[in-house]
């Protein structure tokens, strides 16, 4: 019997429908989940609480990232430094003595493994193609770049998982981001998902999970679809993939948990079969024209407020609708800017390369390729690199690409969350600018009063170099 | 949880759209390791404005919040629910919610109406007046005393959940059975699947 044309995200749901129920919701089976010490203390409380316990402790992998301070871990004589913040520390205290006493894998701050979950995910081979991913962190969508569902969940359903492996879910609707053309030089992955969300809106992607189609990702490496598909959230889409192929799997071949042997090849064969039906309908459908995208920046203080660099600062009157007229106002006021100013006037103070769309090794050498040689402007007073993970550090160093950073003047750091959001020691002064590679440019995001405007590593590397907000292209 | 069945009082009209969970709960409040004492840290940066909606006498003790579109985007902190819930807010009116955040707030006792932007505008107007606003889940109505009558939609599990305070691991783990019946067909099917961090 034929099937109905199914697209990928339809493929992957339909094949964790533990099941369903009269009123549509769905018990979905969890393939894989990721545990770090913020969203994570009062689940493993209600479980104690309640008498329960982990259902399948190999399924979960715990790391602290996000409170963890970015200096020197451990001291001269190789013990542990204290960390500062009572607060902080009693929470990593928390997911160190949770994940032991649940039988959960736990990757300790000290670890050359450990790295922010998203990065440690893929990296470690626990994230593969076609599973459910899971993780009390909005960019879990990280992860759809290796063609799984993944998206970000509460605590209570963090305690969910880990109680009975599932979630009872809606379906989402499945929505088609189609980029058709190539990529001009310079433009980098970051650049194109930063265009995407100013086309589609914070909440385009509301209630939809995004799937990217067309040549441009195909031709991506992993790492880059890991950028693009990490701020589906700031799309408003739980989650968003791009299907695998033989790039993905050169990827996770011989990764630390990935399948090996017979295995592996069934596994390949399995992975093979998912992607989009040919004849596949999507609820709704978005065509970029790549060869329009121009390396992006954030002018506000939402991912939808974009401009290409040789743009201006918008007024709030360019807004038709009378709320954004409003918001606009206010993202103006809080970032310091006047209409009609131009991008590349932007002064910058501070520069921040990290976070999990763009801390991996590929986003380093982007950053450190345009570093060569250069310093950071002196008006730039903080600088800092902070690795996704102590791989990507170890890696970046026998490439000598730290150097590379220590020279033109930035901070190189041990890896975390970091400048992302803030939690830890790592923030931007109030009414200071930070050139940002993460995701987010709320306000306080990155600190309270600091004003944040999101780039690629590459750009952010030019804003450094420049003093103030530049095209990348200039410096090639 | 505590159940929702009706909630009627005072209304906070915030009115603002995309208000993310930072705004709602600032990163630096989530260290915690408990759930109790985030009303505290709760819309901090718009409350230290003067004059400001939370901490309008005229809104004290309000138990219903109106927000503009997307309200709750952002992280899925649920840290944002809980501070809510802290300030005793009950129910969340806007024209639409994050998926992340209107799932969190259900899990913890509060409601998330979502209404066309002109009954959120009508309801600003009469919270506006200090007027009173019902929220009834049985009927799925809002109403004010003006005789403005708006139905609204809830998923019928979350409605379920939320009328009767249920907790949702509790039933989930009723369903062991079919659960376990899944994973050993996939063991068997796609073994590799199941190793997880046992394979390394
Ligand atoms: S780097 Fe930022 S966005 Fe990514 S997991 Fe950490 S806090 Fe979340």
């Amino acid at each position: 019997m034929a099937s109905r044309p199914r697209t990928l995200y339809e493929k992957i749901w339909d094949a964790h429908v533990v099941e369903t129920r009269d009123d549509g919701t769905a018990l979905i089976y969890i393939d894989r989940h990721l545990v770090h010490e913020v969203t994570s203390p009062q689940a493993f409380e209600a479980l104690r609480l309640g008498g329960r316990t982990v259902r399948r402790p190999e399924l979960t992998l715990a790391v602290p990232d996000h409170n963890l301070p970015t200096t020197a871990r451990l001291d001269a004589s190789g013990k542990p430094v204290p960390i500062a913040d009572s607060e902080s520390a009693a929470q990593l205290a928390a997911l160190e003595a949770n994940a032991p006493a649940f039988g959960i894998r736990y990757i300790p701050a000290t670890a050359k493994e450990q790295g922010i979950v998203h990065v440690v995910g893929p990296e470690q081979g626990f994230s593969l193609p076609g599973t459910t991913i899971v993780c009390g962190d909005s960019h879990t969508a990280c992860h759809g770049g290796l063609g799984a569902l993944a998206f970000g969940i509460g605590t209570s359903e963090v305690e969910h998982v880990l109680a009975t492996q599932t979630l009872l879910l809606q379906q989402s609707k499945p929505m088609e981001v189609r980029v058709e053309g190539d990529l001009g030089p310079g433009v980098s992955a970051k650049d194109l998902i930063l265009h995407i969300i100013g086309r589609i809106g914070a909440a385009g992607g509301s209630g939809y999970v995004i799937e990217y189609r067309g040549k441009v990702f195909e031709q991506m490496t992993v790492e880059e679809r890991l950028t693009v598909c990490n701020m589906s959230i700031e799309a408003g889409a739980r989650a968003g993939l791009i299907a695998p192929d033989d790039v993905t799997f050169a990827y996770i071949k011989g990764r630390p948990m990935a399948p090996r042997g017979a295995e592996w090849d069934a596994a390949v064969a399995y992975w093979r079969t998912l992607h989009s039906d040919a004849d596949a309908v999507f609820a709704k459908s978005v065509t970029i024209n790549a060869a329009k995208v121009e390396p992006s920046v954030t002018w506000g203080t939402s991912p939808e407020d974009v401009v290409p660099i040789g743009g201006r600062v918008p007024s709030p009157q360019d807004f038709a609708d009378e709320g954004k007229r409003v918001a606009a106002q206010k993202s103006l006021d809080y970032m310091g800017l006047v209409p009609g100013m131009a991008m590349t006037d932007v002064p910058i103070e501070n520069v921040f390369i990290g976070s999990c769309t763009n801390s991996r090794i590929e986003d380093l050498r982007a950053a450190a390729a345009i570093l060569k040689g250069r310093r950071k402007a002196a008006n730039v007073r903080w600088a800092i690199v902070v690795p996704g993970s102590g791989l990507v550090k170890a890696q970046a160093e026998a490439e000598g690409l730290d150097k590379v950073f220590t020279e033109a003047g930035f901070e190189w750091r041990e890896p975390g969350c970091s400048a992302c959001l803030g939690m830890n020691p790592d923030k931007v002064p109030p009414g200071e600018r930070c050139a940002s590679t993460s995701n987010r440019n709320f306000v306080g995001r990155q600190g309270p009063g600091a004003r944040t405007h999101l780039v690629s590593p590459a750009m952010a590397a030019a804003a450094a170099v420049a003093g103030r907000l530049a095209d990348v292209r200039e410096l090639v | 949880m505590q159940p929702l069945t009706r909630v009627e009082g005072r209304a906070i009209p915030l009115g603002l759209k995309n208000v993310d969970t930072d705004i709602i709960i600032p990163a630096k409040w989530l260290k915690t390791v408990r759930r109790e004492g985030l009303g505290a840290g709760a819309f901090e940066t718009i409350r230290a404005e003067p004059g400001n909606v939370f901490d309008d006498p005229a809104y004290a003790g309000a138990s219903i919040l109106i927000a503009g579109d997307n309200f709750g985007c952002g992280s899925s902190r649920e840290h944002a629910a809980w501070a809510l819930g802290d300030l005793g807010l009950r129910v969340v009116i806007a024209p639409s919610f994050s998926d992340i955040f209107s799932g969190n707030a259900v899990k913890n006792g509060i409601l998330p109406v979502v209404l066309p932007q002109d009954a959120v505008d009508r309801l600003l107007e009469v919270a506006r007046e200090g007027q009173p606003i019902s929220v009834d889940l049985e009927s799925e109505t809002v109403t004010t005393p003006y005789q403005d009558r708006y139905t609204f939609i809830l998923d019928p599990f979350r409605r379920h959940c939320l009328l009767n305070g249920l907790d949702e691991v509790g039933l989930t783990m009723a369903r062991g059975e079919a659960i376990g019946s899944f994973e050993a067909a996939r063991t068997a099917a796609q073994p590799w699947l199941m190793r997880g961090t046992a394979a390394a």
